[in-house]
């Protein structure tokens, strides 16, 4: 009898372990279960595995890719003629040496001798003729291909190229460094990428791995690691698991409880993500396209308590497209601008008719924690002048085509990072008409600024410029901004090198193992 | 036999009794607001003040794992509810009459059933949203067949005895046999189809929410609790525990009963 109530008993129990155990299954390493020490990491041979959030699902075309994660990788595999280095500035790559002419009209490129493209053609000015003209007709309108519409000629003697401009940019250099040389003629971008980087691209297994090589006729010094895998676990549990597990030698972008949670003698390194995370809302539709609301909610997210409710503390107020690494245009004071007052939000709502409140959908990528966390506080705070904020997870790809694609959402937590290093790669795309204006923000002021910046020579104007857009930004509450995301990475501790970036990108190629 | 039963009915309407009274004490009142946050109490370990301890965000487990009972309760007694209903009416219509009517909805149950219901289940709501009615939806469609072929065979089976055969010269009509005098009869064996089937639906709710497609946060679910937990089963497997613990006790009652139930007939 008792034989058969612990049966039944046992039975259920399993049934509830299976629930635990599916989450798991996925998430099975080829490393066996019993030696997940030090040893078992991947690091025979001078090889690393990395675990990845998403797939690179977009395009590896370089004109066509558009998600953060895709270019963080694939910034291992191509180049321009500059590139941008750990500090924030521009070191030449694919060219040896660049010469601003005075009235910083025209540019001298003199291309690097004895630079291989990975498919072992060698590299000709005329590949990068190609590259510039190619690029700059891509349907995929950004801050780059409107920089290079202002080319009024490219034209190459021997190895020096030279680009003549309608008028001055100051920024010019580093929307350079964004025109990935490639080979002219080739048309399986797309597919199996060439470019001339550190790392060479081997093959893509959908949503399963990334595999890039070590580029044996890199000019430079080159990279130090032979092959870097990257494992792609769109669940963000299946990842930390397989990191946790010790099957993975370096994941970025975790959380304080995950980095809390590592038990397996990882390195934790502490940046920032170089991410403007925000509740962007779509500013066309009721009640976001009332300012009143939007600065409501902005007066009733608590940014300070989401900070230590979600990681501890760490992390980087911000109160506009801007992040801290930008630090010529960066103002702390904004992220002031609307300190935490939920009798004002009431007010404001009161005002703008929504007396009782409204209720809402968050749009949520699921795979990325960091924002399903910050949707989690927000939805609880908002609770508090009565608006009733409802969470939909969606998978990155569904967010990819209708949020981002089709603008088919009320709100969304998520993060926007710049490609470029300057201004305008974060604050080109809130310009009514750009097509990645994917909160319809319409501000005919805004667009004036920002136009104006654009065209402006003087770097100190053109600052103080962009600057006013940030606060045009703030002033019109376009989005509930909340922070730069402290940036977690875990790195086998054998692993050297690691370097941050201003930028979304990690580079592979500084890797190297200690011995 | 029957005292064997007896203890596994008394056990099991036991558990049940229990989970029932604090599900419908979690309706009325929890201890704290199962989504209230409190940064100062992040990952407590179980103590008076938090029964069950805390999770990442502070929240009382406890009362989240009463107020996921519910929904999980809910959402399960709703799709019990769909399954049951329809399946009698297929079922005993299909059983009762028979014929080509009863030949097409027994394939389109057994092509139903070909599929893993789990699968099913995802496609409809990763076609429809996720949410607490599309869930109960998904679920229910797909619990119709175990009921309707159930209750079909039962159906067929009682239509050659002889007490319906008298019936029917004393001129009752077909739904006066159906529902007056069959299926009273198939009550035993429907009771405990519906604890399988209660059993089965809190579980399909725990996966769906467990995938991330069921109840969306920040509202508690035992599905979804259970997932969360596991980033953090190393530094507060309280929360995995108390969670996993409170879907054995939800599903052990009802299993308890359905057994009871089964071997008493």
């Amino acid at each position: 009898m008792i034989k058969r109530i612990l049966a039944v008993f046992l039975a259920t129990a399993v049934m509830a372990g299976l629930l635990c155990g599916c989450g798991e299954a996925t998430t099975q390493s080829p490393v066996a279960s019993d030696e997940t020490t030090d040893s078992s990491r991947a690091d025979q041979g001078n090889e690393i595995t990395v675990g990845i959030a998403q797939d690179l699902d977009d395009s590896l075309d370089p004109n066509l890719m558009t998600a953060a994660g895709t270019r963080e990788v694939m910034f291992n595999v191509f180049e321009g003629l500059v590139k941008p280095n750990s500090d924030g500035d521009y070191v030449c790559a694919v060219a040896s040496d660049y010469e601003k002419s005075e009235d910083g009209l025209t540019y001298t490129f003199t291309l690097r001798d004895g630079v291989v493209f990975h498919n072992g053609q060698s590299c000709t000015a005329e590949d990068v003729i190609y590259s510039f003209e190619t690029c700059a007709a891509t349907s995929v309108t950004s801050a780059v291909v409107t920089a290079l519409s202002a080319i009024t000629d490219i034209s190459a003697q021997d190895n020096v190229i030279t680009i003549s401009l309608s008028a001055p940019n100051p920024d010019f250099i580093s929307y350079v460094s964004s025109v990935y040389i490639i080979p002219k003629g080739y048309t399986q971008q797309a597919t199996a990428p060439v470019g001339t980087g550190p790392f060479r691209f081997v093959s893509r297994s959908v949503q399963e791995n990334f595999i890039l090589e070590r580029n044996e006729d890199y000019y430079g010094e080159g990279a130090k690691l032979d092959k870097v895998t990257y494992k792609i676990y769109e669940d963000n549990n299946a990842l930390f698991t397989a990191l946790n597990s010790g099957a993975l030698d370096l994941v970025a972008h975790l959380t304080v409880d995950q980095v809390n949670n590592l038990s397996n003698g990882y390195n934790v390194l502490e940046g920032t993500m170089n991410l403007v995370q925000a509740l962007y809302l779509n500013n066309a539709v009721a009640p976001f396209d009332n300012e009143l609301v939007r600065k409501a909610l902005c007066y009733a997210v608590d940014v300070d308590s989401l900070l230590s409710l979600t990681a501890e503390g760490h992390g980087t107020k911000l109160g506009s497209s801007m992040y801290p690494a930008f630090g010529k245009y960066f103002d702390p004071a904004l992220a002031e601008a609307y300190p935490y007052d939920v009798e004002k939000a009431k007010e404001l709502l009161k005002e703008a008719g929504y007396e009782d409140g409204f209720s809402f959908t968050i749009t949520v990528p699921s795979n990325y924690q960091p924002h399903v966390d910050t949707a989690v506080v927000l939805v609880e705070q908002l609770k508090a002048v009565g608006i009733d904020a409802q969470i939909q997870q969606v998978e990155w790809n569904t967010w990819l085509t209708e949020v981002y694609g089709n603008r088919n959402f009320e709100a969304t937590v998520c993060g926007f990072d710049a490609s470029t290093l300057n201004a305008s790669a974060l604050l080109a795309r809130w310009v009514s008409d750009n097509d990645k204006n994917m909160i319809n923000y319409n501000n005919p002021l805004y667009d004036e600024t920002f136009a104006k910046a654009q065209a402006s020579a003087d770097e100190a104007e053109q600052t103080e410029l962009y600057k006013q857009c940030l606060e045009i930004l703030s002033d019109t509450a376009a989005n509930v901004y909340i922070q730069d995301l402290a940036d977690f990475v875990a790195i086998n501790p054998r692993l050297q090198g690691f370097e941050f970036y201003p930028l979304y990108v990690i580079d592979m190629s500084c890797l190297y193992f200690a011995d | 036999m029957k005292k064997r039963a007896d203890i596994f009915l008394c056990t099991g309407g036991a558990i049940c009794l229990i989970t029932v009274c604090i599900i419908i004490m979690g309706w009325f009142w929890t201890p704290y607001d199962p989504t209230a946050m409190d940064a100062a109490a992040k990952f407590s370990p179980p103590s008076l003040q938090h029964l069950l301890g805390t999770d990442n965000f502070g929240r009382d487990i406890f009362s989240r794992v009463v107020d996921g009972a519910g929904t999980s309760f809910v959402i399960a007694l709703c799709v019990v509810a769909i399954g049951c209903i329809a399946g009698i009416i297929i079922g005993s219509l299909c059983g009762y009459y028979g014929g080509l009517p009863d030949l097409i909805l027994t394939r389109v149950c057994d092509s139903i059933t070909a599929f893993p219901a789990f699968l099913l289940a995802l496609v409809i709501v990763s076609v429809a949203g996720p949410g607490t009615e599309n869930i109960i939806l998904a679920l229910g469609i797909l619990f119709i067949p175990s009921f309707a072929r159930i209750v079909r065979s039962e159906f067929a089976r009682c239509r050659e005895l002889n007490y319906i055969k008298s019936a029917k010269i004393m001129g009752a009509g077909g739904f006066r046999i159906m529902f007056r005098h069959i299926l009273p009869n198939t009550l035993p064996v429907l009771l405990s189809t519906v604890t399988i089937g209660f059993n089965n639906a809190v579980l399909s709710e725990a996966s769906m929410s467990f995938l991330g497609i069921g109840i969306q946060p920040p509202y508690a679910s035992l599905g979804s609790m259970l997932s969360d937990s596991q980033s953090f089963l190393y530094s507060a497997p309280w929360y995995a525990l108390g969670t996993g613990g409170a879907i054995v006790l939800l599903i052990l009652g009802f299993s308890l009963l359905g057994e009871g139930l089964q071997q008493k007939r």
